[in-house]
Order: structure tokens, then C-alpha cells, then sequence
């Protein structure tokens, strides 16, 4: 059972994971209280489903015709709604909100509600120490790891990734420096909302297409964040892990219970918070930054 | 000026002989369907109440006593896969603003449930045609089950599929005890069902190798199905009629799980399932109303024929909006001659007449006072039994199947073999 739990956690920790470091990205460097990350994700399973079960092409094709066209959506959103409102951490929250159901119109408009679902990249599972794992469940471990070693990689060598930490270390002082800051924020807008359509297009085999499927994983995904410390890639994904072991075990060991395992785990993130409420390595104080 | 005077008066007069005289002129029977609109259910809902009038109405409408009325229908989004609140409001709606007479539909018990209290207020008779809760006369005169029978009788087929199942595998597989897997979403009509089957199970000989109660939205089920194998199961009895239903099988499939999955499962009813599961819901079985195969009646292939030719898919059980206005509601009004409530309860109470999934007929309490439950059994509604065979659904139950000792074989016409997923046969054929 302690290999099952190992295992389950692992695989649903890297579905979390993947999520909360784009979130985290944008938050850490524009202030973005970005709801609409996982409408995003939505909309990238949505354009995956359409290039597979409408125009009857491979789901590879799907994710590179569908990453990109979320990515200029994405931007173009931020462009239109956020960027104007910026400063107002209060009307960008809820003009995310209203962003992610105006999205989640569309699609209900353009899909209806039917349940949907796209074929798995390599089909089949892998039976580890006896535990069966399908092989899109392993794509989303590894994809996982590639994308936080892609991402830190971005941030601590090329130009580009000085000037996002230093627009999130303090954003005044990196515009004094010369660098635009409101440019700087719409990259990170577009790389973050890349990894949401990433995300959409690595897990939409394992998940059901629907235009509600942006809302159970906005809740762990906020969770995550706000466990890991707010802003902190790294924090974001150690508390992914956190939760996801968190799930398993509780389907493991109160199996009548397996409906609680998403109460359980933001349980625990309220427990930590009480401990410490600047999350696991979030900055205790604004002036620290 | 004086000819201007006799002019309105004449005009007035004439109106007020004429909505005195003849109401019945522009006024139509209004019929509330009532259900999600952008889900299936909804759908079905919708387009089995559209079947209906079209019916009644291209034959000259309702005769009420000497006059005849066209039916007139609302469709009413309750949304109430999302949210009850919307559900209420809807219903709110239908009786304030579009002042219905009747309402059929409704789909999740906790949503009919509030929106019966509505109709209730209003006096207005509302048949049920998708929740299973159970039915309370005294607070709900005017609720009646359209479909399906409650959750009573919706246990009672699925312990029957069950044990049919488990029979077909000892037989086959020589497997000396079956070990059983209870999975019911966290909802309140499968709340019962748990202590039923835990109680019912060992009755056959068999054990419960455990209970999991997965959220009814859940996305992600390989750690119960994980633990489910763990535990050493050749059945899962699942109880799902929520989004679960997909991933659970979806899943089950690909990680080639040894049980076979049998019981209800909403969403393997619709033609959908195979696409929504990428064919890996092969050999799932669940409990079903209707099989584009199967005939219980000599209702049965028109109704499939004339709703498959209209909407291009079979129905599912919620279309009975369709027996509920042209088997129910419409031949009351007939009979009475009325659009009185009251009167038509009596009527609909008492009436047992053919419907394309059997034949309904409502229970009675132990003190004799009749229930708005439909009656189950031979002869009246029994449902199917339905499996995913290699892309196609096929009604497996009843087959050959005596409901007591002595009782005679009920096999439907249409009905085939019931058939184990290959990777079982070889986890525990010996």
C-alpha cells in the first residue's frame, strides 16, 4: 500500500505541479491573481479535442496547434482586460473571473456540456513494483520535471529570465534600470498561459473534456500556491507534492472517505497556513522583496 | 361622435363575450420541461417532450371536454448539475411568469427535490423523469415518478444484474467466491444503497471487498481502482450518474482492472460512452431504460424508430418526458375532461396503462393509500440490463430470468449473451 500511495501521489503531485508554477510565474512577477490560468487549460483540451476527434488528426498535432493558439489568446486577453487594470488587485481578481466564464461560455455555447475525451499520447500502463500506471501518467511526471528544469533554466540564464525576477524581486527599481516592465510582465503572461495550454494538452487524456473542467483544478491549484508560498515556483512545487500524496493517502486508508480527499488536502494547507502563514517558502514580509 | 360611442362600445362588448364565452380560444396547455439544458439529460428531456406534442398536436390536440387544446411547451434550463439555486429559480419561473399547467423533468434528486416544494406551492402536477429518491405522498400530492423507479427498486435490478454476473463468472471462470467492489459517487440517492449492498452481498454468498465513495466529479480514479485491485476484486458494483461514471471505466479499461464493472452507471447508457471513454468502457455494464435492440413492448420500436429518424441518437431514460405527456398527463386530461389538479391526481393514481418501457402502474402504501412510486416487477417496469460489446451497446437482462421461484423466464425480445472482458477471463481462469 506505501508504494501505492508513493506512486498515486507522485503522478497526481506533477498534474498540481504543472498547474501551480505557471500560476505562481505571473503571480510572482506581474501581482496577477490570475483565475483564468485553468480556464486556459480548458480551452487548450477543448482546441485538442477539436484537432483529434473533428479534423481526425493525431493528438500531437493537437497540442502544437493548440498550446500556441491559447498562448495568443491569452495575451491578447491580457492585453484587452488585465493590462488596463493592473494596478487594481481587486478588479484584475474578479476581471479574471469574469474572463474565465465568459471562456467557459464559449465552449459551453460551442460543445455543449457533453463529456468528451481525447485518445492518450502512448496508450496503455506500466506495472511499477506492481502498481499499474498508465504511460500518459508518466508523460505528466516527466513533463513535470522537464518543465521546472526548463523554466529555472529561463530564470537564472538567458536576459530574459533577469528581467522577470528582477521585475519580481521589485518592479519599480527593474523599470528605473531601464527595463519594460509592463513588456516583461506580458512574456510572463504568455509563458505562464503557455504552461496552463501545456498542461491542458499533457493531461486532457487523463481527464474529461468539459467546459467545467477549469473549477476542481483552479481550487488545488490555488491551494497549492497558496501552500508552497505565494509567488514561489519552488515553493508551488513541493507543495503540489504535498497535496498529491495527501490525496492518496487518503483514498488508500479511508476508501469510504475518497470523496474528502480534495477537503483533506486543503485541510493541510490551512493547518501549515495557521503555522505559517507566508506558506512553505513564501516571504514573510512585503519589504523583503 | 355618437357613432364613435356605439363603435367602442360594440368592440368592448364584443370582447367581453368573447373571453367569457370562448377562453379556450387562445389558450393552450402549457407544459413546463424542465431540466439541464446543456447536458444530455437535459436534451433528453427536451426532445422527448418535443416528440410528444408534436404527436398530440399534428392529431388535432388534447380533447378537453368539448373542446380541443394544442399543447404549448416551456423549456426551462435548471442548470442544476452546477448549482440547485438555478434549479429553483427555474421552476419559480414556469409557475410565476409562464404560468404552467404541468412540469415534467428534473434530474438530480437534491435539485427535484427543492423544485417539487415549488410546484407543491403551486398546486401544479409535476412528473419526475430522472431522480430516484424516495417518494413522500404527504408533503408531494401532486409529484408523480415518471422515471426511473426509485432508488429502492433501482438497487433491487442492480443486485439482480449483479448476482446474474457473478453467476455467469463462477460458472465460467470456476471461481468458488466472488469478491465484490461497492464504488457509489457521494450523492444523497446513493447513500441507501450502501448499507443495502453491504447487507445484500453476503446474502449470495459473496464479500464485500470494500466501499469507496469517490466525489461525483472526479476526474482522476486510478488510486480507488488502485486500491480496488489491491483488494482483490473480480465485481465492482458501481453507483454513478454523474461525470465519475466516465473516467472510472475510462480508466478501469486502460489499467485493464480484473473486475467486471457492473450495476448503474449514467453515463455508459448514453450513445456518447464509447467516444467519452476511447472505447476503454468495453464490456462495462449498467442498468438502462432503453437499447436501440431491444423490444418490452409493442411500444418500444416506434417510439426508438421515430425519436432516433427525429433527433438522429437513441433515447435515454430521461426522454420519457415523452410517456409523461402522452401516456400520463394527456389521456387524464381526456378521461376527466379538466385541467384540475386535484381531479387529474385521482385519475393518474389509479391508471395503469403501456408506456415504451414497460407498463406503469403506481404502488400503494401498507394502509392502502396509493404512492406516486412507480410499481416495479414483471409485467410493469423492470429496465434493462445493457453492455458495451466491442463499440456497441447491447441489452444482456433480462434474460431467462425468474424474479421467485416459479415464476416464468422474462426474456426480451432483442436480448443476447452477456460477455467477460478477456483480460478477466485470463487474470482467473484457471
Amino acid at each position: 500500500m506505501i508504494l501505492d500511495i508513493i506512486i498515486t501521489g507522485l503522478i497526481h503531485g506533477s498534474t498540481y505541479a504543472l498547474l501551480a508554477i505557471g500560476f505562481s510565474l505571473i503571480f510572482g512577477v506581474a501581482r496577477i491573481v490570475n483565475i483564468a490560468h485553468t480556464a486556459f487549460y480548458m480551452v487548450a483540451a477543448f482546441c485538442i479535442f477539436f484537432v483529434t476527434h473533428n479534423l481526425g488528426l493525431h493528438p500531437v498535432v493537437g497540442m502544437l496547434l493548440g498550446v500556441p493558439v491559447v498562448t495568443v489568446l491569452g495575451m491578447v486577453t491580457y492585453r484587452i482586460f488585465i493590462a488596463p487594470i493592473r494596478e487594481h488587485e481587486g478588479a484584475v481578481l474578479i476581471g479574471t473571473i469574469a474572463l474565465a466564464i465568459a471562456l467557459q461560455e464559449v465552449m459551453l455555447l460551442i460543445f455543449t456540456g457533453d463529456y468528451r475525451s481525447v485518445p492518450a499520447l502512448v496508450p496503455g500502463y506500466l506495472s511499477i513494483f506492481g502498481v499499474k500506471v498508465q504511460y500518459q501518467q508518466l508523460i505528466t511526471f516527466l513533463a513535470a520535471l522537464i518543465i521546472l528544469g526548463l523554466l529555472r533554466l529561463l530564470l537564472l540564464k538567458t536576459r530574459l529570465g533577469l528581467a522577470i525576477r528582477s521585475t519580481a524581486q521589485d518592479r519599480e527599481v527593474a523599470n528605473l534600470m531601464g527595463m519594460n516592465e509592463s513588456r516583461v510582465a506580458l512574456y510572463t503572461v504568455g509563458i505562464s498561459i503557455a504552461l496552463a495550454g501545456f498542461t491542458g494538452a499533457v493531461i486532457v487524456p487523463l481527464t474529461i473534456v468539459e467546459p467545467f473542467m477549469w473549477l476542481h483544478p483552479l481550487i488545488m491549484m490555488m491551494a497549492v500556491v497558496v501552500l508552497g508560498g505565494l509567488g514561489s515556483i519552488k515553493g508551488s512545487f513541493f507543495a503540489a507534492y504535498i497535496l498529491g500524496f495527501a490525496e492518496a493517502v487518503v483514498v488508500f486508508l479511508i476508501p469510504m472517505g475518497a470523496f474528502l480527499k480534495g477537503s483533506v488536502a486543503l485541510s493541510i494547507m490551512i493547518l501549515v497556513l495557521l503555522m505559517r502563514p507566508e506558506g512553505l517558502f513564501g516571504i514573510a514580509f512585503e519589504e523583503e522583496r | 361622435m355618437k357613432n364613435l360611442k356605439l363603435l367602442l362600445v360594440f368592440f368592448l362588448a364584443f370582447f367581453l363575450i368573447t373571453s367569457l364565452c370562448f377562453p379556450a380560444w387562445a389558450k393552450t396547455i402549457k407544459i413546463g420541461v424542465i431540466g439541464p439544458m446543456q447536458f444530455v439529460q437535459g436534451k433528453g428531456h427536451w426532445n422527448g417532450a418535443v416528440m410528444a406534442a408534436e404527436e398530440i398536436n399534428a392529431k388535432g390536440g388534447v380533447k378537453v371536454g368539448d373542446k380541443r387544446m394544442k399543447i404549448e411547451l416551456v423549456k426551462a434550463d435548471s442548470n442544476e448539475f452546477l448549482n440547485v439555486t438555478d434549479a429553483t429559480n427555474a421552476m419559480e419561473l414556469l409557475m410565476s411568469r409562464d404560468r404552467v399547467d404541468f412540469v415534467v423533468g428534473g434530474f438530480r434528486s437534491e435539485a427535484v427535490l427543492a423544485m417539487q416544494d415549488i410546484a407543491m406551492d403551486y398546486k401544479k402536477i409535476f412528473i419526475g423523469c430522472g431522480a430516484a429518491h424516495p417518494e413522500d405522498y404527504d408533503t408531494y400530492k401532486y409529484f408523480f415518478r415518471g422515471t426511473p423507479f426509485n432508488s429502492r427498486f433501482l438497487v433491487r435490478t442492480a443486485f439482480i444484474q449483479m448476482a446474474t454476473v457473478a453467476g455467469i463468472m463462477k460458472a465460467t471462470l470456476g471461481l468458488e467466491k466472488i469478491r465484490i467492489a461497492v464504488v457509489a459517487e457521494k450523492a444523497m440517492w446513493a447513500d441507501p444503497l450502501i448499507p443495502a449492498a453491504q447487507g445484500f452481498i453476503p446474502k449470495l454468498g459473496h464479500e464485500v471487498s470494500g466501499v469507496w465513495r469517490p466525489s461525483p466529479v472526479a476526474t482522476d480514479v486510478t488510486a480507488e481502482l488502485s486500491a480496488i485491485q489491491r483488494a482483490d476484486t473480480q465485481i465492482i458494483l458501481t453507483f454513478f450518474s454523474s461525470s465519475v461514471g466516465i473516467p472510472f471505466a475510462r480508466q478501469a479499461g486502460e489499467l485493464k482492472i480484473p473486475a467486471a464493472q457492473v450495476g448503474i452507471n449514467v453515463e455508459a447508457q448514453k450513445e456518447g460512452f464509447w467516444q467519452a471513454t476511447q472505447g476503454q468502457g468495453n464490456y462495462v455494464m449498467t442498468l438502462n431504460t432503453y437499447n436501440k435492440n431491444v423490444e418490452v413492448n409493442e411500444l418500444t420500436r416506434p417510439f426508438l424508430d421515430t425519436y432516433q429518424k427525429r433527433f438522429g441518437e437513441q433515447p435515454t431514460y430521461t426522454a420519457d418526458t415523452y410517456s409523461a405527456i402522452k401516456h400520463s398527463i394527456v389521456p387524464a386530461i381526456e378521461m376527466t375532461g379538466t385541467l384540475d389538479p386535484d381531479r387529474l391526481v385521482k385519475v393518474l393514481e389509479v391508471r395503469e396503462y403501456e408506456v415504451p418501457s414497460g407498463k406503469v402502474a403506481y404502488i400503494k402504501d401498507d394502509e392502502g393509500r396509493p404512492l406516486h412510486d412507480l410499481k416495479w416487477g414483471p409485467g410493469y417496469l423492470t429496465s434493462l440490463g445493457v453492455q458495451w460489446q466491442d463499440g456497441e451497446q447491447v441489452g444482456v437482462w433480462p434474460n431467462k430470468w425468474k424474479a421467485a421461484e416459479g415464476a416464468p423466464e422474462v426474456t426480451y425480445k432483442g436480448i443476447v449473451s452477456y460477455k467477460i472482458a478477456p483480460w478477466i477471463v485470463e487474470a482467473y481462469k484457471k
